[in-house]
């Protein structure tokens, strides 16, 4: 807010003689409002890429048929869903049935006040950052059981109970992992987090300690994954086992709300995971913070910082993984997804937090081993390296399969283009 | 512990095969026919929507008979002596007069059965399949022709003998 404030007021010096609540309502409202905004217009988009992500994933073409390559077919949804009627069922307790989307949510949307998107870009700074975001999104637990208590219907109390259960579980390796980077840094402030990143990819905390980090990042994704509810945990939602968990009974408008709530946790978790591994509003080089200054002639197109686009970036990088993973692994079982849980992500990063913890109190390794500079730029290169080289095969297996079925001339009942 | 480390790393991996794999179909062509604006190129013996040519008629009756569901009906009358002899394209003499000859393509189990038996070749599945309607009714086909154009003379028919006179060229006019 004090942020807000200053950059508002190099703008537009006028606002210092304005009466205080008229400057907290403008100072405090502006990002509310655009957060809001990229909040709950953000879904359309992830929507879309989820469905064309999928489609493309097993080789259909996903939705094609509103607007062009279908781009508006989440807009016509969201339409739809908001003109439908919402259906109050009998027996429902109606007092909590519409808060409960509600409360889902205000946990989903309230950890972007301390998300920074640049060095300045932060609604506010709060000095319990991180520790704030796990508790407020916690919340939407309260929010999902509410809705599967207040339906009045089997599946959405099992799915309910799953929910919580679930989002138990998995908040103690999650806040176990978090406390690695905060037991680094000594802060729990997520603009010192991104702070202690500076100097480019080698000093990000995915890199730091080298063997130790990726791993913690893997657990903290794998529990991120599993407090959105995302496949492969998707078990509170499960179609094939309970109808559709917690929202079976929601329908419209409320259960907009709850696919809002989901898309946009996903974005806050990615968002999350990228502060407290992956630097952040950071650039993976330092020369590619800002553009600018340039001076073209007598204009002059002044430093322009790039810090929200690379939090936007490695957001979507992370998303994108989310939607990856949810197309390819099959759900899990409830007793795995505890064994996961219990056995697996809390011993690792028990032991990863005392290990780590060791090893900052230790005077020669306070900042990381000796060689992992060596490994961040490699690593790095060798993931998208690979990603690429996948790429390229498989376009290249596509281009000759197209050739054979067109050359041969057989009679293939499907007619070949290009 | 040993089995249990296996296991983490068993799992962790496998994900990641699953992951390469997922990754390689992103980039694959799509399989998806837009169906109204790209078309399936039929082979041209597919059985879709029957078809019958009036005019190569001899109202045998064998398809009638072949049909497995009974969905041709057929009303064949004698045609009169003294009525100008037709032909069927491939040389047989029409004797019958066909007063109808309707399909019901919503009652067809497009087996095709009914164009063996025929003589002529006159009744064949096309591979035409868009035919839907909003009223059932209307898949009924009337194949009968009041104003159908005969061959009169016979095609097979060596053509020296005597050319009659009206006839074209090529023998395919007539009453």
């Amino acid at each position: 807010m004090e942020a807000t404030y200053a950059i508002l007021v190099r703008w537009f010096p006028a606002l210092a003689g304005w009466p205080t609540w008229a400057v907290v309502l403008l100072s405090a409202g502006l990002p509310a409002l655009v957060l809001f905004h990229f909040m709950a217009l953000m879904p359309l988009v992830y929507v879309y890429a989820e469905r064309k992500v999928s489609a493309f994933m097993q080789d259909r073409l996903g939705p094609m048929r509103v607007g062009p390559y279908g781009v508006l077919q989440t807009v016509a949804d969201a339409i739809k869903l908001l003109f439908k009627e919402a259906v109050f069922p009998r027996g429902v307790d109606r007092k909590l049935f519409v808060i409960a989307p509600l409360l889902v949510n205000v946990g989903a949307f309230l950890p972007f006040v301390v998300i920074p998107w640049g060095a300045r870009l932060q609604p506010a700074d709060l000095n319990v950052g991180i520790f704030y975001v796990s508790a407020i999104s916690a919340l939407s637990t309260v929010g999902l059981i509410m809705a599967g208590w207040a339906s009045n219907n089997k599946y959405a109390l099992f799915g309910a109970m799953r929910s919580a259960a679930q989002i138990v579980s998995y908040e103690i390796p999650s806040l176990l992992i978090i406390l690695v980077p905060v037991m680094i840094v000594g802060s729990l402030s997520l603009q010192d987090l991104v702070l202690a990143q500076q100097g480019g990819l080698s000093r990000w905390f995915l890199f730091r300690y080298f063997p130790l980090m990726p791993v913690a990042f893997v657990i903290f994704f794998v529990a991120a994954l599993a407090e959105t509810n995302r496949a492969p945990f998707d078990i509170p939602e499960a179609e094939s086992e309970l109808v559709a968990g917690f929202h079976t009974e929601y329908s419209g408008f409320f259960f907009s709300l709850f696919f809002l709530a989901e898309y946009t946790e996903m974005f806050v978790v990615s968002a999350v995971a990228s502060v407290l591994f992956l630097g952040g509003y950071l650039a993976p080089l330092p020369m590619l913070q800002q553009i600018g200054p340039i001076a073209l002639g007598s204009f002059q197109l002044g430093p322009i910082a790039l810090g929200w686009f690379w939090l936007w970036f490695k957001a979507w990088v992370l998303v994108f993984v989310m939607m990856w993973l949810r197309w390819t692994v099959p759900r899990a079982r409830v007793d795995q997804l505890m064994y996961i849980a219990w056995k697996v992500l809390l011993p690792i990063s028990l032991g990863l937090v005392l290990v780590v913890g060791a090893l900052v109190l230790r005077r020669s390794t306070a900042n990381g081993f000796s060689w992992d500079r060596w490994f961040g730029w490699p690593l790095t290169l060798l993931v998208v390296g690979f990603l690429f080289a996948v790429m390229v095969r498989a376009l290249l297996w596509n281009r000759s399969r197209g050739r054979e079925l067109g050359a041969s001339g057989s009679p293939s009942p499907v007619q070949v283009w290009r | 512990m040993r089995e249990w480390l296996q296991n983490v790393w068993e799992g962790f991996f496998t994900v990641l095969v699953g992951m390469r794999i997922t990754w390689r179909h992103l980039f694959t062509k799509s399989v998806t026919l837009q169906y109204p604006s790209e078309k399936w190129q039929l082979p041209p013996r597919t059985r879709m929507r029957l078809f019958m040519k009036y005019e190569d008629c001899i109202g045998c009756g064998q398809c009638v008979r072949a049909c497995p569901v009974s969905c041709i009906s057929m009303k064949t009358e004698k045609r009169p002596s003294d009525a100008r002899p037709i032909w069927a394209s491939t040389g047989h003499p029409i004797k019958l007069d066909v007063t109808a000859f309707d399909i019901d393509m919503s009652l067809c189990c497009y087996c095709n059965l009914c164009a063996y038996p025929c003589p002529t070749f006159c009744i064949y599945m096309t591979p035409d399949y868009e035919f839907a309607t909003r009223d059932l009714t209307e898949h009924l086909y009337r194949f009968a022709k009041q104003d159908a154009v005969f061959l009169t003379e016979d095609p097979k028919k060596k053509p020296e003998a005597d050319p009659k006179p009206g006839a074209s060229p090529a023998g395919a006019t007539g009453a």
